[in-house]
């Protein structure tokens, strides 16, 4: 990896002390702070200290990403510190070891900071008594829905119930019942009879969101989740508590009885809605999305996205996809046509083309390895290139003003100016004056900006490629369908620079190609030049091509990206 | 030639070839049926073409004997897909059902199987050596498995066809000698000479009882059938030499052992009880009128079928040989035991006269 | 182990014995069946097997003795079927309810393909409601593909009613004796 890009862009942290401890009579060494959920740096706990030892503590409330709050006592563990003498020494076994007094109570492992010498234990008899006895209470009045509930096989209580759970319950009372399908908001229902009190979901918006909707009301068997009267919950980050809620007591509306979890194949991918880049899981069955869950990125997203991306995958699977290559004969009519026919007739009429005389208005929804392929065309005949800009309104947490994925991406290989769009104005009126006679669009709609129906006629020349149809494809006289991205593999940039990869999840309708794939083809068509056939391949292509990328590899990107500067 | 002789000879051979199709078809009806009864079961009793069941009474009687079952399979195999598989040598492949169906169809020409209708003798061909005819043609019948079983290029057929040729090679020997005492009896190769011998002097079976048991056993085996159908051995050879064989073809080969069957009957009955004839109601000398014309070649009809129902009833009867003791039944005690007999009988021949 | 082969005897040899007992038997069992009427096979369509009790036939969907659809479209029995016979829709967010209060879901469409099913039984052992029964019907035909995949109605009239706990209707009415419940929300 070269020296310009770096995985994090934090400045180096100070030494932090490390501090011997044993977990499960293993020793390890564990840094002696952490940082928190707010990133301070805070005592380690004894459950960090067991995440890096790599055991497992079942927990509930705890979140690495919430405050502690250490109310559902699933996390109680038994440890000891080195006896002191009378003279405040630590007592020395004959072996030579140091004397441990194991402490009469166990503790909760997600707030009790470690010490130098302590020993953890995971898995004596007590703890397993102890997990077991909280698992009993949590389910006394629990209505046992697995069935009807979506939370069913990603269901923590399921999950601890089967490592702990009994067979039958010795609970002989009726059941404490409570509201059930509430209306928490326009994206939520709530259980409460599945709610487990951890309070991870009031915390979340409270404190992370700074929605402070939720509270608990009663008192005992009786406590009961719910939004605070009078109050919506209806923020852009509601969805984020579905995800924490260990239990199926805050389930999504959208998501609400559509698949069960456990036929979902989980990709890899990017949240394309802003230039944040969120990282998500796609969660598809049999070609189909049926939902976004936010993925662990800290340089990115921590643990969460916005509704408003979560919520944005439905016109993926719209009947009206394009999914058939088409081009306009010499009578004007618009037929089907294969690949080959389409790109060799293309290359044909692109060759003959004068320098100047084409322009390309790129989508800043594409790939950083289809804005190079793009690129080079564009080297070949002099041509503008621009792309076009959308904007909103962004917030505090996650969501950026710019609501494209990768308009970094496109300016860092030279498709757009910093100030997205300034070129439009020009490529329209080199259509006027007759001096551009090809247009390449991909992915916009350029009627909407300053090219109208009138001058698309003007054109010789008209290739367009998108995922949609709208009134420039009407007007194609080449029209190439493309992929939406979890039909593809590839990389954005984010807004500040983060070169993210996402991996493919569903195939694409018909005969809808990822756009690399044919910018390829095209480009070998037209220069001549030959690449890579796998996105691989491109990607280190590219990297070694563009600057900014420069020392990259796909490899190397891993999950999670890596910053360039921009 | 004279054409009253080809006229009337054609029209034998259509009835012949037609009757003995008839009686191939409903054989496998009989044999089908047989079994089942000795099974304990019910047997083809549904096949029928649809009207069948609208006549009063007699529909579901006819229904349930399966009288129509032979139709139904003989559209089957016509309707079947002939498939010819790759790797078999296909002239030979072809031809080997026709091989196998043709000298089984040839020897029943030479069978008297009635006095006379007319002037018109009930035989297609008088041959006066009628014997050495069936017995030449007869052997070729083995040249179609041992080419069905080379052409298929398939290692069970293969095996099939190599037992059947040894076995029906054994068996000839023996089958051949076992006829010698009764033509030294009667002295004479011409099949009607023959019945007409027995019509006087009575039939032959009780004057060479030997003879018949071996002719009757060597005949079981020159049929390829139960307790000797080695060839054909399905626990052991899948099909034998008729493995790779479908539709059509496979019913040629199936038609060919049922035919040799009905002729070795017919063979029986003519050499060993007395052809058409019978030894009261004055069945015994040559027809004067049609009535008794037809009732001779019912009479060989029925006898004939007599044999053919005990062809069937011993395949359900016995198990199969082993081959090493089918070997040695065939050389090591019909071969003596025949040679002996014709020592025998030229033996006392020789002393009566 | 080597046995030796006992020789055979003069009687043995001569195969008649064999003969003569191998006529015996067959022609009993011929004249038996002929005339006396024993036979030992069943005339399907005519005559029906008796299914003994614990046989496993066709999958379908059962209904509560109140007549409701008692799958929930758990999708638990889709999971589990080895052939993957078993296609659900569940009824998503804007679909129908349960026919029953309380179980709030059941499936939008329930197919069985019975080209596929091997009548295994595991979506009945998997089903947390019973609401999937193997019934006795083994003979299953069909003229074409689609003919033999049964959708939701025709497996619900086919499996008929299965009483049982009820265990949402339970639910509701243990609920409803809740009313002194501390604060509505
Ligand atoms: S929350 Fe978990 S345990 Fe409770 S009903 Fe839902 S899946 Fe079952
Ligand atoms: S709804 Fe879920 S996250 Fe919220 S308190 Fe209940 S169990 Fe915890
Ligand atoms: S019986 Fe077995 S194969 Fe048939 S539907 Fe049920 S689980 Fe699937
Ligand atoms: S039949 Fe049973 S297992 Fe299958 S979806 Fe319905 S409730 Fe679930
Ligand atoms: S996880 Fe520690 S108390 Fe809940």
């Amino acid at each position: 990896m070269s020296n310009t890009a770096t995985t994090e862009t934090k400045p180096a942290a100070p030494a932090i002390e490390k501090i011997k401890v044993k977990v499960d009579g293993r020793e390890l060494e564990v840094p002696k702070l952490m940082p928190d959920w707010q990133g301070k740096l805070v005592p380690t706990t004894m459950i960090q200290a067991c995440e890096l030892a790599k055991t497992d503590v079942p927990h509930y409330c705890y979140h690495p990403k919430l405050p502690v709050a250490g109310n559902c006592r699933m996390c109680l563990v038994e440890f000891g510190t080195p006896a002191l003498g009378p003279d405040r020494k630590p007592v020395i076994n004959p072996d030579g070891t140091p004397k441990i007094a194991k402490s009469p109570r166990p503790a909760i492992a997600c707030a009790t900071p470690i010490s130098p010498g302590m020993e953890i234990y995971t898995q004596t008899p007590g703890v397993k008594q102890m997990r077991e006895g909280v698992l009993e209470f949590l389910l006394i009045n629990h209505p046992l829905d697995c069935p009807i509930c979506d939370q069913a096989g990603e269901c923590k209580l399921q999950e601890y119930s089967v490592d702990y759970g009994q067979s039958a319950s010795r609970f002989v009372e009726p059941k404490v019942h409570k509201p059930k399908a509430v209306d928490l908001g326009p994206r939520i229902v709530l259980d409460d009879e599945r709610c487990i009190l951890c309070t991870r979901c009031i915390r979340f918006t409270k404190d992370i969101a700074g929605d402070d909707a939720l509270g608990i009301v009663n008192r005992g068997s009786y406590n009961t989740l719910t939004a605070y009267p009078g109050k919506v919950f209806d923020n852009n980050y509601t969805l984020n508590t579905v995800d924490i809620c260990p239990v199926g007591a805050l389930t999504s509306k959208d998501f609400r009885f559509q698949m069960r979890v456990w036929f979902l194949k989980e990709t890899k991918s990017i949240c394309t809605s802003c230039a944040t880049g969120c990282n998500i899981i796609v969660g598809s069955r049999e070609e189909k999305v049926y939902r976004y869950t936010p993925r662990e990125n800290d340089a990115v997203n921590a643990c969460w996205m916005c509704d408003h991306g979560r919520l944005n995958y439905k016109w993926i699977g719209r009947a009206d996809r394009l999914a058939e290559v088409r081009r306009q004969t010499s009578e004007g009519r618009s037929e089907k046509t294969t690949w080959t026919v389409a790109l060799n007739e293309i290359a044909e009429k692109l060759k003959k083309a004068p320098h100047g005389s084409v322009a390309i208005v790129a989508s800043a929804r594409q790939t950083n390895e289809e804005f190079w392929l793009l690129k080079k065309l564009a080297d070949k005949f002099g041509a503008l290139t621009d792309s076009i800009g959308y904007f909103g309104e962004g917030d505090k947490l996650l969501l950026n003003v710019d609501r494209t994925p990768n308009r970094t991406g496109a300016r860092l290989i030279g498709i757009c100016q910093a100030n997205v769009g300034i070129k439009m104005m020009v490529i329209a009126d080199s259509i006027k004056v007759g001096k551009v006679k090809t247009l390449i669009v991909f992915g916009e709609d350029v009627t909407k900006s300053s090219l109208d129906a009138e001058l698309l006629g003007k054109l010789d020349t008209l290739i367009v490629s998108d995922i949609l149809p709208n009134e420039t494809t009407k007007r194609a006289h080449y029209l190439l369908p493309g992929c939406a991205h979890v039909e593809k593999r590839g990389t954005f940039t984010n807004i500040k620079g983060r070169v993210q990869k996402f991996m493919k999840a569903v195939e694409a309708p018909g005969d809808a190609r990822p756009e690399w794939e044919f910018l390829h083809d095209l480009v070998y068509n037209v220069t001549g030049q030959d690449g890579f056939l796998t996105i691989e391949g491109l990607f280190n292509e590219m990297a070694k091509d563009v600057p900014a990328f420069n020392g990259l590899t796909w490899a190397g990107l891993g999950d999670t990206g890596v910053t360039v500067p921009t | 030639m004279n054409w009253n002789f080809i006229i009337f000879s054609v029209i034998k051979i259509a009835i012949v070839v037609g009757v003995v199709q008839g009686m191939v078809a409903y054989a496998v009806l009989a044999e089908r049926k047989i079994s089942a009864w000795i099974q304990d079961r019910v047997g083809p009793n549904r096949a029928a073409p649809p009207f069948v069941k609208a006549i009063p009474g007699l529909g579901p009687v006819l229904i349930r004997l399966g009288l129509f079952q032979p139709l139904a399979d003989g559209l089957k195999f016509m309707l079947k897909e002939d498939f010819t598989p790759a790797g078999v040598r296909k002239v030979y492949f072809w031809l080997a059902p026709a091989i196998a169906v043709i000298p089984s169809m040839l020897v029943i020409a030479v069978i008297p199987f009635g006095s006379q209708i007319g002037h018109q003798q009930m035989v297609i061909s008088d041959l006066n050596v009628g014997i050495l005819y069936t017995f030449g043609i007869v052997s070729l019948g083995v040249y179609g498995i041992v080419l069905a079983g080379y052409a298929a290029n398939s290692k069970y057929p293969f095996l099939g066809g190599i037992r059947s040729s040894a076995q029906m090679i054994s068996y000839e020997i023996s089958m051949g000698m076992s006829v010698i005492p009764v033509l030294l009896i009667v002295g004479n190769l011409n099949l009607s000479q023959i019945i007409g011998w027995q019509s006087q002097h009575g039939w032959l079976a009780l004057y060479s009882p030997v003879s018949f048991i071996i002719f009757l056993v060597a005949s079981f085996a020159e049929t390829n059938r139960l307790p000797f159908d080695l060839p054909e051995a399905e626990t052991e050879l899948v099909g034998g030499y008729h493995t790779e064989y479908s539709s059509m073809k496979f019913a040629l080969f199936f038609l060919a052992e049922y035919s040799n069957m009905i002729a070795s009957a017919a063979m029986m009955v003519t050499l060993f009880f007395g052809g058409w004839t019978l030894p009261f109601w004055g069945l015994d000398h040559p027809a004067g009128n049609l009535g008794m014309g037809i009732a001779h070649i019912l009479v060989f009809l029925v006898k004939m079928l007599l044999f053919v129902v005990l062809f069937i009833w011993v395949r359900w009867m016995f198990p199969r040989f082993r081959y090493d003791q089918l070997m040695d039944l065939g050389w090591r005690k019909f071969v003596p035991l025949a040679l002996v007999n014709i020592l025998v009988t030229a033996i006392v021949l020789w002393a009566k006269s | 182990m080597i046995v030796n082969r006992k020789p055979l005897t003069l009687a043995e040899r001569l195969y008649l014995p064999a003969i003569v007992g191998g006529f015996r038997v067959t022609i009993r069992h011929a004249l038996r069946s002929l005339f006396g009427g024993k036979t030992v096979t069943m005339e399907y369509p005519e005559q029906k097997w008796a299914v003994p009790p614990d046989y496993r036939g066709a999958p379908y969907l059962v209904k509560d003795q109140d007549g409701h659809t008692k799958c929930v479209s758990c999708q638990l029995c889709e999971f589990v079927c080895p052939p993957k016979a078993i296609k659900i829709i569940p009824p998503g967010p804007a679909g129908e309810l349960a026919d029953r209060p309380n179980a709030e879901k059941m499936p939008h469409e329930f197919e069985i393909n019975f080209l596929r099913c091997i009548y295994c039984g595991l979506c009945q052992e998997v089903c947390p409601e019973e609401a999937i029964f193997l019934l006795k019907d083994y003979s299953l035909t069909g003229l074409s593909r689609e003919e033999m995949v049964y959708g939701k109605e025709k497996l619900l009239a086919l499996g008929g009613v299965h009483g049982g706990i009820q265990k949402w209707k339970h639910k509701l009415e243990e609920a409803k004796e809740q009313e002194n419940f501390p604060v509505k929300v």
